[in-house]
């Protein structure tokens, strides 16, 4: 493996990983403020990534300027992510909360099945693949490799804004402290005057667009078929338990260890690159059973 | 004794169903194995864990019986045996080091395993036949060789006297120490090492068992269809065979094959009827069970009938 094939792996992983972070944030941040593990959340990244196709669509059939392509990716995760948190905290998590834990899970695999089908109803099966963003932001050549721009730049810079736009959040402002309240103790919190329902709505829709914004922001460089919500949902939800379930910070390593090994194997090992991110996470919990950041918690007798 | 004379007629009933409408035997076979991996994972559900991964158990035991089917040409019962022997095999070895593990990382740590199972069997098509998966000649059943119509009829035999076994099995489990504590990790699992019981003992036990049924509903599966794929062991099949289990009811071992046949119809009519749709159908259903009726069909006739307790 010379050079150039390495910084070619480290970008592809970066690149990869960012996407897999933003997805992970979005299902870590609702497990964190509602304790459920929301299955559909892979359903969000597949339908972001159909909805931001379909804009990017639009915008060439009515020649509008192709500098709408980027900001069309953010307005697609934000209207998925509203839309969907909206439907599924209204509709579902929250009759849910007191029901049993395996109750819980399946009524999220149940909006997982309803979801997959409405999107194979609305797009079809035909794969869908948008890429006038990467072309239009053209290519940058890094130690000897020519890479795109949106890959190298725009993908990881947005997971990097993400990743410190939610630190500030929810350190910094009145309401995300109200979040981070619900997430240490629901009941606590609703004593002390927090407005619960409306943070969980908040966080879902928040979270939700992440997941979206993952799915548009791979739009570009991926081709969208069937199963691929499923896909996404499986690994995502790898690398939060890697990290550890609630960390952001632990999705974030989880993200870039998962990311740059999956690359790596495609130019050394490609027979095993989809078994790895599994083989990482069976490894890490295997060591460490609640995943590399995990917070030690009070045993109740 | 109700719920006995309720299981001896639907007994009956199924086989009645199999045996007169020949285009129905598939299906009915196809529900029963379901049934039997279900009843594997009602035992899992009795402990407070759900399991995203299940399904490897099957895929496990069907790739082995169409593995010995093309090696040796074995007999279907045997090779059942084996094939059901491996799947508790790999039960007890998974379960080793998966027991140490609660809630969801119970169940995606299942989901895991089961995917790079998964992706083996896809990407090593030279051994696994990939994809497209393995076929083999029908076997012989019982040494001997026997036609399309009357080997699926006697496996449609076998299954339902399976189907009563693994019932009974399940209900004794249930009854026995071991089936008390195991629902006791669910209520609390830290009173329970205070009684002096190791949790992931018991809690290794239930999973083989729940193995174990799992592989014997997958090679009957297998046999059934002449075919295995990796697509037997992929992670929304397992989720199916959750769904199934609060279909059916999880309370009872009856519940999972009440479920299985349910779920089976529901497939073949909404498939027929909504082509695109029915996967849709079937999310609808599970959130509509959820909220309308947690305790399953199996729950709904428990209360009109007021057969049996909470065994």
């Amino acid at each position: 493996m010379n050079s150039s094939l390495i910084a070619l792996a480290l970008m592809d992983g970066v690149s990869y990983a960012a996407l897999l972070f933003l997805v992970a944030l979005g299902l870590t941040l609702i497990f964190g403020v509602m304790r459920i593990l929301n299955i559909a959340h892979g359903s969000l990244y597949a339908w972001g990534g159909y909805f931001a196709a379909t804009l990017g669509l639009v915008i060439t059939n009515f020649g509008l300027s192709p500098m709408l392509g980027l900001p069309a990716l953010f307005v697609a995760a934000l209207f998925i992510g509203v839309l969907l948190g909206t439907v599924l905290e209204y509709g579902l998590l929250r009759r849910i909360l007191d029901k049993d834990p395996i109750l819980q899970l399946l009524v999220t695999f149940g909006a997982f099945m309803v979801l997959e089908d409405l999107q194979r109803l609305i797009w079809g099966v035909q794969p869908v693949f948008v890429s006038e963003v990467v072309t239009q932001l053209g290519t940058i050549s890094v130690a000897g490799v020519t890479y795109t721009r949106y890959q190298l730049l725009v993908l990881p810079g947005v997971a990097i804004a993400a990743f410190f736009g939610l630190r500030w959040f929810l350190g910094r402002t009145a309401l995300g402290r109200q979040v981070t309240a619900v997430t240490h103790h629901r009941e606590v919190a609703t004593a002390m005057g927090v407005n619960t329902g409306r943070v969980t709505w908040i966080t879902i829709s928040v979270g939700g667009a992440l997941g979206a914004l993952g799915g548009a922001l791979a739009s570009p460089t991926t081709s969208f078929t069937p199963g691929i919500g499923a896909e996404m949902m499986v690994l995502s939800f790898a690398v939060v338990a890697t990290g550890g379930l609630g960390q952001i910070g632990g999705a974030a390593v989880a993200a870039l260890m998962i990311g740059l090994s999956r690359s790596f194997a495609i130019y050394l090992m490609p027979e095993i690159e989809v078994l790895v991110p599994y083989l990482i996470m069976l490894g890490v919990l295997l060591i460490r059973p609640e995943g590399l950041f995990s917070t030690a918690a009070a045993r109740r007798i | 004794m109700r719920l006995r004379l309720l299981v001896i007629v639907l007994a009956l009933a199924v086989l009645a169903l199999g045996l007169s409408f020949p285009w129905l035997k598939t299906p009915v076979l196809l529900a029963l194995s379901n049934g039997l991996a279900v009843s594997g994972v009602i035992i899992l559900i009795r402990s407070g864990q759900v399991s995203f991964g299940n399904a490897m158990f099957t895929c496990l035991a069907g790739y082995a019986a169409a593995f010995m089917a093309r090696a040796w040409a074995l007999d279907a019962l045997i090779l059942i045996a084996l094939s059901t022997l491996f799947a508790a095999l790999s039960g007890a070895l998974i379960g080793i080091f998966i027991v140490r593990y609660r809630g969801i990382f119970f169940g995606m740590l299942n989901l895991a395993l089961s995917m790079v199972l998964f992706s083996v069997l896809g990407k090593f098509g030279g051994v696994t036949g990939g994809t497209d998966g393995l076929r083999f000649d029908r076997p012989t059943l019982g040494f001997v060789h026997l036609e399309r119509e009357s080997f699926e009829t006697a496996l449609l035999v076998l299954a339902v006297l399976l189907a009563i076994g693994a019932g009974w099995l399940v209900q004794r489990y249930f009854a026995s120490v071991s089936g008390q504590a195991l629902a006791a990790i669910k209520t609390n699992e830290t009173r329970l090492e205070y009684l002096g019981i190791s949790a992931k003992r018991v809690f290794w036990g239930g999973y083989v068992l729940a193995a174990t049924l799992c592989g014997l509903g997958g090679s009957l599966f297998t046999l059934t269809q002449g075919l295995v794929t990796p697509e037997m062991g992929y992670w929304v099949r397992s989720g199916e065979l959750v769904f199934i289990a609060i279909l059916g009811g999880s309370g009872h071992a009856l519940g999972a094959f009440i479920g299985a046949f349910v779920f089976e119809f529901m497939k073949l009519y909404a498939a027929a009827l909504l082509t695109n749709a029915w996967q849709l159908v079937m999310g609808l259903v599970l959130i509509a069970m959820v909220f309308l009726a947690p305790t399953g069909v199996f729950g709904m006739i428990q209360r009109r009938l007021k057969v049996g307790g909470n065994t």
